[in-house]
């Protein structure tokens, strides 16, 4: 199983932890990543909050950097998914734009290199039952709030490989690692997003609403697919106790028994090791 | 009885052809509203604000901080019984209201505007000459935007250079030269 991977720009920076437990649980369930050649930024939320032609060009430079590759064209950060998604499909329907971008771009579009999110690919194109195999250290008795954000899943026109309203991927992901995926109200509300930094105080109240639904559902802590979401709960989050937020890859990678692991927990704003340590998946 | 119409009726129809979304159709449910993460702080809810589309409120429309607090989550378009998918539509205001010089919330345009020009520059976002950029943006905007957050930006900022999670050298695109002309394409050569 081979993919071309988008790691896009906070991969190595503020979401190492996402990018390093993506490559590494990957490796470990034999899913082949082929690092996109001098991709570039999708262009975030700021490319379509300000100019409609850049917000669908920036990403077309990636679709057709895929598209020489042959494979499908796999992103764990939402963001980057949800923006690859609308230009490929722009370039799919507008005939007028895709030879525009054919010309300024070189190249030629043939519709593959189809943009997929990790959640997507590791719950279709494997069997939970590849993953149960794999499990050396089932995440017995934790209870994990499985947290998908906004545009992961939405608008369901686009994606349409998970409900909505109540998705449910990542939590049989998680439990087919050994965790218990409580059921909880929150699962799909908004984090709030870029506005963490010119409106904070949004973004902790939303946070903090988020966190607490995940405390009242008597999670230990919260799972996330996305870096916005994770820094976003992590760090904005104010409740009666400090909740532990994971990326998905990251308990997965426990359950599978990578290395390397240990140096990602230092990273987070709350720190995840007491939890680790008392539940036995840490020394 | 006479109704007399103020608005400016092509408004709507322009709106329309923007974003693609058919806002005719809203028949004010307020599912939108009421799904909205932020409406709370918006001076216009979501359904307000396709209320005075409809109605050709230009001048109020485009001067409303609505579109600048909408963080595109898509909750509204994928709950609303017409289909109306107002993120885009959110796009299209915010884009209008630029063209026209009106900035509601500097902080965002200011935000954005820093996130665009790290990606002309280096093809990547590179976040610490991005956060410098905005902050700088911010002062020469406003300078009391400046001084809002800074004592927590300071301790994030902190906090994620002792955490080694902020790169200082940027990661540089190779073929940049297909980033610029990108860029120039959309009209965004010089900005």
């Amino acid at each position: 199983m081979k993919y071309s991977y988008y790691p896009g720009c906070t991969a190595k920076t503020t979401s190492v932890e996402f990018g390093f437990s993506t490559e590494a649980v990957c490796e470990a369930l034999g899913v082949e990543l082929v690092e996109l050649e001098d991709w570039s930024c999708c262009g975030a939320s700021s490319a379509h909050s300000l100019n409609h032609e850049l917000s669908l060009a920036l990403p077309a430079r990636n679709v057709a950097l895929a598209q020489d590759t042959h494979l499908d064209l796999v992103t764990s950060c939402p963001a980057c998914y949800q923006n690859s998604l609308k230009a490929d499909r722009a370039l799919r329907e507008d005939e007028a734009w895709r030879r525009k971008m054919e010309e300024t771009l070189d190249f030629r579009y043939n519709g593959e290199g189809e943009p997929r999110h990790l959640l997507d690919v590791l719950s279709h194109d494997l069997s939970l039952d590849e993953i149960r195999a794999r499990v050396v250290k089932p995440l017995k008795g934790l209870k994990v709030a499985a947290y998908y954000g906004c545009v992961l899943v939405r608008p369901p026109e686009f994606t349409g490989w998970d409900d909505a309203e109540h998705p449910m991927t990542m939590d049989r992901l998680l439990e087919a690692v050994g965790a218990e995926a409580v059921d909880w109200s929150y699962k799909v509300d908004c984090c709030g997003a870029s506005l963490t930094l010119s409106r904070g105080e949004i973004v902790t109240k939303l946070s903090s609403r988020i966190v607490n639904g995940a405390i009242e559902a008597g999670a230990d802590c919260i799972a996330t697919a996305c870096g916005i979401c994770q820094i976003n709960l992590d760090t904005r989050q104010k409740c009666e106790r400090e909740v532990p937020i994971f990326y998905f890859t990251e308990l997965m990678g426990i359950a599978l028994g990578v290395s390397g692991l240990e140096k990602m927990w230092g990273k987070h704003g709350v720190d995840p090791r007491p939890l680790l340590r008392e539940r036995g998946f840490l020394a | 009885m006479t109704i007399s119409v103020e608005g400016d009726l092509t408004f709507r129809d322009v709106v329309r052809e923007r974003s693609g979304e058919d806002i005719h159709s809203c028949f004010y449910c307020q599912k939108c509203t009421a799904g909205c993460p932020t409406a709370f702080v918006m001076d216009y809810a979501p359904a307000q604000l396709l209320r005075m589309i409809q109605l050709g409120q230009r001048e109020a429309v485009l001067s409303s901080t609505a579109p600048w607090l909408c963080v595109g989550c898509e909750t509204c378009g994928t709950r609303c019984p017409n289909h109306i998918r107002l993120a885009p539509m959110m796009d299209v205001l915010r884009q209008m209201a630029l063209e026209e010089g009106y900035v509601a919330d500097p902080a965002a345009y200011a935000l954005h505007r820093s996130f665009l020009s790290s990606i002309k520059r280096w093809g990547r976002v590179h976040e610490l000459t991005m956060l410098m950029e905005y902050k700088t943006r911010c002062l020469l905007a406003e300078s009391s935007l400046f001084f809002r957050g800074l004592g927590s930006d300071l301790m994030m900022g902190k906090d994620l250079v002792l955490k080694g999670k902020l790169a200082f050298i940027p990661e540089r695109v190779k073929r940049l030269d297909e980033v610029r002309k990108l860029y120039a394409e959309a009209g965004e050569g010089n900005k």
